[in-house]
């Protein structure tokens, strides 16, 4: 199969590429530390805010479950946040630069 | 091609014959085989206990005074259980003999050509995720100690995270079909490859090991079958999966299985809610004013402790509702939080399911489906839990099984029982089998992962410098899958008596400081190179096993031999304080006797490396190892730099982030 060479080290100046690039890692790196360091507030405040752990919000359920509860939501509302982002902005630069280096 | 299959159907259906016949045979003496395996081990099945629980069991000697009664056991229906098996078992071999006529070229077996549609591999990867473990152990953890299970499940869906941020989209991006392909791109192909290779054989090992050794004991425990035929069985259908299916089998296997498993979970959630008059509120009401879950707290060491400590709440039953009462060691916990959060991304069968898409957007797509899936079962799995704890009581479930392993299937079978008794064994017979389907699609994965690394990086691209054509590519992964499977099985007999319950962690350890470092570095550091990718994966590697080896998951003899030591000495006062029955006199004199045999036995005695207590306290190694092995990658990269790897940055970056040239310009 003939494979199509490119200039990859032009590509990687392309501005299009620089763009998505900048975006991506902001947005990726970003929102992967806030995911991390909402997990771990979880077994931080298990073992060492207990009291907090134990407040009833609504008839039995504490503070506790509904905090192990969001992590759920929480996780799910990054995805879906990033599932938005990637659709509309990486996805359509991404395009735009393939199809700028393939004329 | 024809001879295979009736030579498949032929063992296949022998295998499924072994499964038909022994219940009966062994059904009178089934019952007391039931708890014994176990009950020395109750961490074996549900390899929660990974998570390190700083308490101990208490020793399985405190009860035996109790001969097993009729609730002490519980036995699948064999008349329910043996056709839906036969089901379960059908359909997949008809998706392997389907599979295999796709199956033509070394593209097709690693990776079902990139065929897979988002969804599809969505599904596919919540059921090679999903292991026995999570759903057997993870409710059992919650149904003897509340909260702390449930918090315990929540690392395993955040650790998707990393996998849908960093790893996902890159991977299908710049890889093939394995891990070393990712790896080799901008690198000296040989060394890596090997290296890596070595890597993921090893996790995979580790992994595989562990989930045998549980599908054996599940097994034995739920149908009253033989430990090796169990073992023998699975691993003949595992291996046929893979060597005639190879990744489109596979594939199929684990969506099938994560569809059975989410509808087992949801049918017994609702029966629990309905309970409850499908109220949370009232179902929370029911677990923290339930008679029995109260009494369980009010025993529990933790709560007696904290009782002597007069920091202990009036409410024993909100108390189980509130964490402490299991894991009580907080670095260990982060510890582990670190090793799932970044050791999931790190799991080449994890990762391999990437190359199975066609597209980086498909990619996307497939973790966000398997985020719902696999978070929604966790849910699910809560319910069940304190569903369990609530119509069972903690009591009942650990008559049957120390660690709680079998308390969703007892509720299965109480729910169902409750409508007539038919619809319990069948609820259980179909729980039965979804565990089953669960161990056959995680362990099938793990073979197809291990034997890519050793067919496409050792084989093919180290051995035969590449120059394979697909039909020797193609033999040359069934072969290694063959191989791999019957090891698999071997490890798996002999490591019966073994405490495994450590490998998994391990597994998630060295995948998290070993691989992980150098997957993300290779993508997104420019300086990174041969020499980082060596470091990073042989530091991490090695840290985390010997980190493993010498930490409280290893055996230690004296601690065993005060254990006994603890549960004879109660015995004897209870005897000295009139306390046991006389009609339970003899078994308590006995197991006495049994146990001051152990500690003799074991007192003065080293661990496997000769030590007399741990030196390393965390169960999990992650919060040093993962570390180390980062710090090891990079330096291993600076101090031996490359203007070669720098230069190919370009390219591996462009690619990894747009696409470009995906797959096919690494296929020379």
């Amino acid at each position: 199969m003939a494979e199509k060479q490119y200039n990859w080290a032009a590509i990687a100046k392309n501005p299009k590429f620089i763009e998505l690039h900048h975006k991506k890692s902001a947005f990726l790196f970003g929102w992967w530390i806030f995911s991390s360091v909402y997990y771990f507030l979880l077994p931080i405040g298990a073992a060492y805010a207990p009291g907090l752990f134990k407040i009833k919000i609504i008839s039995n359920i504490n503070f506790g479950y509904i905090f192990a509860l969001s992590q759920f939501f929480v996780s799910w509302g990054i995805a879906m946040y990033y599932a938005h982002v990637a659709n509309k902005d990486f996805d359509r630069l991404t395009r735009e630069l393939v199809e700028e280096v393939s004329k | 091609m024809k001879n295979i299959f009736v030579a498949l159907l032929i063992t296949l259906s022998l295998g499924t014959l072994c499964f038909a016949e022994e219940p009966k045979k062994d059904a009178p003496g089934a019952a007391p085989a039931a708890s014994a395996p176990v009950a020395g081990q109750p961490a074996t099945t549900g390899t929660p206990a990974v998570a390190a629980p700083s308490v101990a069991v208490p020793a399985p000697a405190a009860v035996p005074a109790k001969p097993a009664d009729d609730k002490g056991k519980l036995k699948a229906n064999p008349k329910v259980t043996i056709p839906i098996f036969l089901i379960i078992v059908g359909a997949t071999m008809g998706v392997v003999v389907w599979s295999a006529k796709q199956t033509k070229s070394a593209s097709d077996f690693y990776t079902a050509g990139g065929g897979i549609t988002g969804t599809q591999n969505g599904w596919a990867i919540a059921g090679d995720y999903m292991s026995a473990a999570s759903f057997l152990g993870i409710s059992g953890m919650i149904s003897l100690y509340g909260y702390d299970g449930f918090m315990y499940s929540v690392g395993w869906l955040v650790a998707y995270i990393t996998v849908l941020l960093i790893v996902a989209e890159p991977c299908r991006n710049a890889g093939k079909y394995t891990l070393g392909d990712i790896l080799a791109f901008r690198t000296n192909p040989k060394p890596v490859r090997a290296v890596a290779a070595i890597s993921v054989v090893s996790v995979s090992t580790f992994y595989l090991t562990a989930q045998m050794v549980g599908a054996g004991k599940l097994m034995q425990l739920l149908l009253g079958i033989d430990y090796k035929i169990a073992i023998i069985g699975v691993g003949i259908l595992m291996v046929g999966y893979v060597v005639f299916g190879g990744m489109t089998a596979t594939t199929w296997v684990q969506i099938i299985k994560a569809g059975l498993l989410m509808t087992g979970a949801g049918v017994l959630s609702v029966l629990v809610m309905l309970k409850s008059g499908m109220s949370p509120l009232q179902f929370f009401t029911d677990i923290a004013t339930n008679d029995k879950i109260i009494d369980h707290v009010k025993l529990l060491p933790i709560y007696l402790k904290e009782l002597d400590a007069g920091t202990a709440t009036a409410d024993p039953g909100q108390r189980f509702l509130e964490p402490g009462l299991f894991l009580t060691n907080p670095l260990d916990q982060i510890s582990l939080g670190m090793a799932l959060v970044l050791g999931t991304a790190g799991m080449p069968h994890i990762l391999m399911r990437f190359f199975t898409v066609p597209t980086a957007i498909a990619a996307r797509k497939s973790v966000i489906v398997a985020m719902f899936i696999i978070g929604s079962f966790y849910i699910l799995t809560t319910l069940l839990g304190f569903g369990a704890a609530i119509h069972l009581s903690p009591q009942n479930i650990m008559k049957v099984d120390k660690g709680g392993n079998m308390a969703a299937m007892m509720l299965a079978k109480t729910m169902g029982g409750d409508i007539s008794p038919f619809v319990g064994d069948l609820l259980l017979a179909f729980l039965c089998a979804v565990a089953f389907a669960t161990i056959l699609a995680v362990v099938s994965g793990l073979v197809l992962a291990a034997s890519a690394a050793i067919a496409h990086d050792i084989y093919v691209n180290v051995i035969k410098d590449g120059h394979a054509d697909q039909h020797e590519q193609v033999l040359a992964a069934r072969v290694t899958s063959l191989v791999v499977g019957v090891m698999g099985i071997v490890i798996g007999i002999a490591a019966e008596k073994q405490n495994v319950a450590h490998l998994v962690a391990l597994a998630f350890a060295v995948a998290s400081s070993g691989n992980l470092p150098v997957v993300v570095l290779s993508l997104f550091w420019r300086k990174f190179n041969t020499a980082g990718v060596i470091s990073g994966l042989v530091v991490g590697t090695i840290a985390s096993i010997g980190l493993v080896m010498v930490s409280p998951n290893m055996t230690y003899p004296n601690k065993v031999a005060d254990d006994a030591k603890k549960a004879y000495t109660k015995l004897e006062k209870e005897v000295a304080d009139g306390k046991v029955k006389p009609e339970a006199m003899e078994k308590t004199m006995k197991t006495i006797s049994d146990k001051k045999a152990e500690e003799t036995k074991n007192r003065g005695g080293k661990s496997m490396l000769g030590l007399d207590k741990p030196l390393f306290t965390l169960k999990n190694p992650g919060i040093v190892s993962i570390p180390l092995g980062f710090m090891a990658a990079i330096l291993g990269a600076l101090l031996f730099p490359s203007k070669r790897s720098e230069e190919m940055f370009d390219e591996i970056y462009v690619r990894q982030n747009t696409g470009i040239g995906m797959a096919k310009a690494i296929d020379h």
